[in-house]
C-alpha cells in the first residue's frame, strides 16, 4: 500500500529548506507582457557555462522572456535538493538535472509536466528519448552535448613510443608494459575522488552487452549477475589486473581527479580511464589538451567487436508545479534545437555528439570529440548501463577502490556489488528483487 | 557508602545538599507562559523530528512518499556488508581517540598547571585546535599527509623515512584520522584536567612535601586519583564523540580506501546521500541504541569508581 506523505515530507522540508524557499517559484506576467523564468542548474564550471550560453541566445531569440539561473550543489546533496523542492512544490520553472537511473527517483508521473509527443521533443534523437521516458511518457530534452567513457590517452606518449590504440584487452596490457618500460605511468587512478574509480566497470558495458546482449533487461529484473556473468566479472577483473600489475601512479590512493587529468595534460601518465566531459575545464590551463588527448573505448576480447560506452547528456525538466508553463515550454524546445547547440559550442567545447537532430560538432572540435563521434559512425556504441537500467547500487565507488587498490578480489568486488545492487532495487521497490 | 546523585562532579568536597522540603515547593521562577516560546522551538525542532524519524525508520521513503515496510529497514541495515568494518571501526576510533585524549591531556593538564613562564600562552596553543572548524583541519590535515607533497612526508625524507600513503593506505588511514581527531580534540581534554587539578585542595600536596613525597608520588598519590572526576568526564565525553565521528572522516578519507575507515556514522550518510532516506534513518535509530547501549552502563560503571574515589 502507497500512502502519500506530502504533509509530513512538507513539515520536515520546511524547515530545512527555508532559507532556500524564499527564492522559489512562480512569478508573474508583468505589465508589459514579459515573463520571468527561473531555472535551476548545476555548478561545475561547464554545466554553468553551458546553462548560461542557452539562457543568453534565448533570450536574444525572446526579448519578452527572461531567464533567471539558479545554481545548486552538484552530487547527491544536489539530487536531495532537487527532491525536496520538487516534493514541496518549490521548483524552478525549468530545471536541469540527470538522464537515466536518477530519472526515476524524481516520482516523474507526479512531479514533472509530460511532453510525449509534443512539438518540444520533435527534433531530439529517437536514441535519447529512451534515457528521459518513465513509463512510456517522456519528461525532458538534451540539454548539451553526449560523452564518452572509456580511455582518455596523452597522444604524444603513443607518438614517441609509437604505440597503437590498442583494440584488445591483451594490446592494452602490451602498451602498458611499454610505457612503464620508458618511465611514465601507464594509467592514472585517483581513488580520493572515489566516483572515478568506476570508469573500467562502468565503461566496459559496451562490452559486456556485445557478448551479453539482453544483460540490462536481466539485470533490472534481477536475473543476471556480475559476479556470475563471465563478460561482466571481466570488468572488475580489469580493475584488479591493472593494480596487480603495477600500472597505476605513485599515492593513487590519496590522488585527486585535478591532479589526474594534470598527469595526463603534461604526459607524466599515459591512460586515465575517465569520461570524456571532465576534460573542457582542463582546456583553460592546457590548451594542448585538446589535441594531445584523445579517446577509446574500453578494449574487449575480440578486436571484431571493438566499440565504446558512451554517456547521454543531463536534460532539462519542467516540473508540474510551474506557473509559466508556455514559457517554459518555448525554453525547453529551443534547447532541443540545433541553434542551442551552436550556442553551447561557443562556450564549452563539446566532448562528443548533440542528440538534437541537424546539431552538428563544430569543425574545431577537440580530438576526444572526434573519437567518440567517430564510434558513433561506426555504429560501435552503447549507452552505459545507467542509462538502460534503473538499478545502479550507491557503493559501487568503493568497491571499484578496493578492488583496484588490491584490497579486495576481483570476483568478491562484483558479489559486493551484486548485493549492494540488491538494497538499492528493494528500496526502489522494483518488481522481481 | 551509597551512591549519590549521577551526574559528574567535578571536584571533591561536600555533595550539594538538597534544599529542605518545604522550600522545594515554592512558586516556580517564572510564569508558565514565559516557557512557552522555549518549549514551542523544543517541540518543532526536537521532539516532532524525532518521532517522524522513529516512525520513518519503518518505511521505505523517497520524500515524495513512504510505504510502510514494518522492521525491513532494520533487517537490511544489519546485513549491510560493511556493517562489520564500520562497527569495529567505530570501537578501535572511539577507544583509540578517548584513551589518547585521557593520556595527553592529563599530562599536559599536568604541565600547564605548573609553574611555566609561557604558561598562558602554551594554554591558548593547546586550545586553539578546538576552535578551528573540524572541516577546515580535515582539509588542512589532508594536504599536509598527501604522500608526496605533504609536509609530512617531507619531514620524515629530511631524517630518511619513507613515509607512507597516510590516508591512501587502508592500513593507515583510520589510525591517522584518529591521530588528528586527538590533536584537533585533545585541548577540551587538557581543559577538563587544569581545572580538575586546580581543584585539588593544596593540603594534599603539603601532606606529601611533608612526608618527603617527590613529584613522582605527587602525581602518583594525589593529582592522579584526585582529578578522577576530570578523567571521568573526558573518557564519557571523548567516547560519545568517537562513536559518532562523522565529520573528519568524512572530510578526510570519506570512509576509504574502500570500506578500510568506515564508521557506523559515514555508512549512515552513504545510505543517505544514496536517496535511501528510511533505510538511513533505520541506522540513525540503531547508532542512536548502539551508543545508549554503550554509554549507560559505562556512565555507571565510572561513576561508582568516583564515588569510592
Amino acid at each position: 500500500m502507497k500512502t502519500s506523505h506530502r504533509t509530513l515530507a512538507t513539515a520536515a522540508a520546511v524547515l530545512a529548506l527555508a532559507a532556500l524557499t524564499s527564492c522559489g517559484s512562480g512569478s508573474e506576467p508583468a505589465a508589459d507582457g514579459t515573463v520571468t523564468l527561473s531555472f535551476m542548474t548545476g555548478s561545475d564550471q561547464s554545466t554553468v557555462d553551458t546553462s548560461k550560453a542557452l539562457a543568453d541566445a534565448f533570450m536574444q531569440a525572446n526579448p519578452k522572456i527572461k531567464i533567471k539561473i539558479e545554481n545548486q550543489p552538484g552530487g547527491s546533496e544536489g539530487d536531495n535538493i532537487v527532491k525536496t523542492r520538487l516534493s514541496t512544490g518549490e521548483m524552478t520553472d525549468v530545471f536541469w538535472y540527470n538522464s537515466g537511473s536518477l530519472l526515476q527517483a524524481l516520482n516523474p508521473a507526479q512531479s514533472l509536466v509530460d511532453l510525449t509527443g509534443d512539438p518540444v521533443v520533435a527534433n531530439v534523437q529517437p536514441d535519447y528519448l529512451r534515457v528521459v521516458t518513465q513509463k512510456d511518457r517522456v519528461y525532458g530534452v538534451p540539454a548539451t552535448a553526449a560523452s564518452g567513457g572509456g580511455i582518455l590517452y596523452n597522444r604524444k606518449v603513443y607518438d614517441k613510443l609509437g604505440l597503437k590504440v590498442p583494440t584488445t584487452w591483451a594490446e592494452f596490457m602490451a602498451n602498458n608494459d611499454r610505457i612503464k618500460a620508458a618511465g611514465i605511468t601507464p594509467v592514472i587512478s585517483t581513488f580520493k575522488d572515489t566516483w572515478t574509480s568506476q570508469l573500467f566497470v562502468l565503461a566496459d558495458f559496451y562490452n559486456v552487452q556485445a557478448a551479453v546482449p539482453a544483460f540490462a533487461q536481466d539485470y533490472t529484473v534481477n536475473k543476471a549477475k556480475f559476479a556470475t556473468t563471465p563478460a561482466a566479472l571481466a570488468s572488475f577483473q580489469h580493475l584488479a589486473e591493472v593494480h596487480a600489475k603495477g600500472y597505476l601512479n605513485k599515492g593513487f590512493g590519496s590522488a585527486t581527479l585535478d591532479q589526474g587529468l594534470k598527469m595526463l595534460a603534461e604526459g607524466e601518465g599515459a591512460h586515465y580511464p575517465m569520461l570524456t566531459a571532465i576534460l573542457p575545464p582542463v582546456l583553460a590551463t592546457s590548451p594542448r589538451a585538446a589535441t594531445d588527448i584523445g579517446f577509446f573505448g574500453i578494449p574487449g576480447t575480440d578486436a571484431a567487436k571493438n566499440g565504446a560506452t558512451v554517456w547521454e547528456p543531463p536534460a532539462i525538466y519542467i516540473p508540474k508545479s510551474t506557473k509559466n508553463l508556455e514559457a517554459a515550454k518555448k525554453f525547453a524546445a529551443f534547447v532541443a534545437s540545433p541553434a542551442a547547440a551552436e550556442a553551447i559550442s561557443k562556450v564549452v567545447q563539446p566532448t562528443g555528439p548533440y542528440r538534437v537532430k541537424g546539431a552538428k560538432l563544430p569543425d574545431d572540435a577537440i580530438q576526444v570529440a572526434k573519437d567518440v563521434q567517430a564510434y558513433i559512425d561506426k555504429g560501435a556504441t552503447s549507452p552505459a548501463l545507467e542509462f538502460l537500467s534503473p538499478v545502479k547500487g550507491p557503493s559501487l565507488e568503493q568497491i571499484t577502490v578496493a578492488v583496484g587498490s588490491g584490497l579486495t578480489p576481483a570476483a568478491e568486488g562484483a558479489a559486493q556489488y551484486d548485493k549492494d545492487v540488491e538494497k538499492q532495487a528493494k528500496q526502489l521497490g522494483l518488481a522481481g528483487w | 557508602m551509597t551512591r549519590q546523585d549521577a551526574g559528574p562532579r567535578t571536584g571533591p568536597g561536600p555533595a550539594l545538599t538538597r534544599p529542605p522540603a518545604g522550600q522545594a515547593k515554592r512558586k516556580s521562577a517564572y510564569p508558565y507562559a514565559l516557557y512557552l516560546p522555549a518549549a514551542v522551538v523544543y517541540l518543532v525542532i526536537f521532539l516532532v523530528p524525532t518521532v517522524m524519524a522513529f516512525y520513518f525508520a519503518l518505511t521505505r521513503w523517497t520524500l515524495f512518499d513512504s510505504t510502510f515496510v514494518g522492521l525491513d529497514n532494520f533487517r537490511d541495515f544489519l546485513s549491510e556488508q560493511n556493517l562489520r568494518i564500520g562497527f569495529t571501526n567505530t570501537l578501535f576510533y572511539a577507544v583509540v581517540t578517548s584513551g589518547l585524549k585521557v593520556v595527553l591531556g592529563l599530562l599536559l593538564g599536568v604541565l600547564l598547571t605548573s609553574k611555566l613562564r609561557l604558561r598562558g600562552f602554551l594554554r591558548s596553543v593547546v586550545f586553539f585546535p578546538v576552535l578551528v572548524s573540524t572541516v577546515a583541519v580535515g582539509i588542512t590535515f589532508s594536504a599536509l599527509l598527501r604522500p608526496d607533497t605533504g609536509l609530512v612526508n617531507k619531514a620524515l625524507a629530511v631524517v630518511g623515512i619513507d613515509g607512507p600513503d597516510w590516508l591512501g593506505d587502508a592500513g593507515t588511514a583510520l589510525l591517522s584520522v584518529a591521530l588528528v581527531d586527538v590533536w584537533k580534540g585533545v585541548g577540551i581534554a587538557t581543559v577538563i584536567y587544569i581545572a580538575g587539578i586546580l581543584s585539588i585542595p593544596r593540603d594534599y600536596y603539603q601532606a606529601v612535601a611533608v612526608d618527603g613525597g617527590g613529584a613522582w608520588h605527587r602525581f602518583r598519590h594525589v593529582t592522579l586519583p584526585l582529578s578522577w572526576p576530570a578523567t571521568y568526564s573526558v573518557i564519557i565525553l571523548s567516547f560519545i564523540g568517537g562513536l559518532r565521528s562523522f565529520d573528519l572522516i568524512w572530510t578526510m578519507t570519506r570512509g576509504g580506501p574502500g570500506f578500510t575507515s568506515d564508521t557506523i556514522a559515514s555508512i549512515i550518510y552513504k545510505q543517505y546521500q544514496a536517496g535511501f532516506f528510511g533505510l538511513s534513518t533505520a541506522g540513525n535509530v540503531l547508532l542512536f541504541v548502539v551508543v545508549t547501549a554503550i554509554v549507560v552502563p559505562l556512565n555507571y560503571f565510572l561513576g561508582k569508581r568516583q564515588v569510592a574515589a
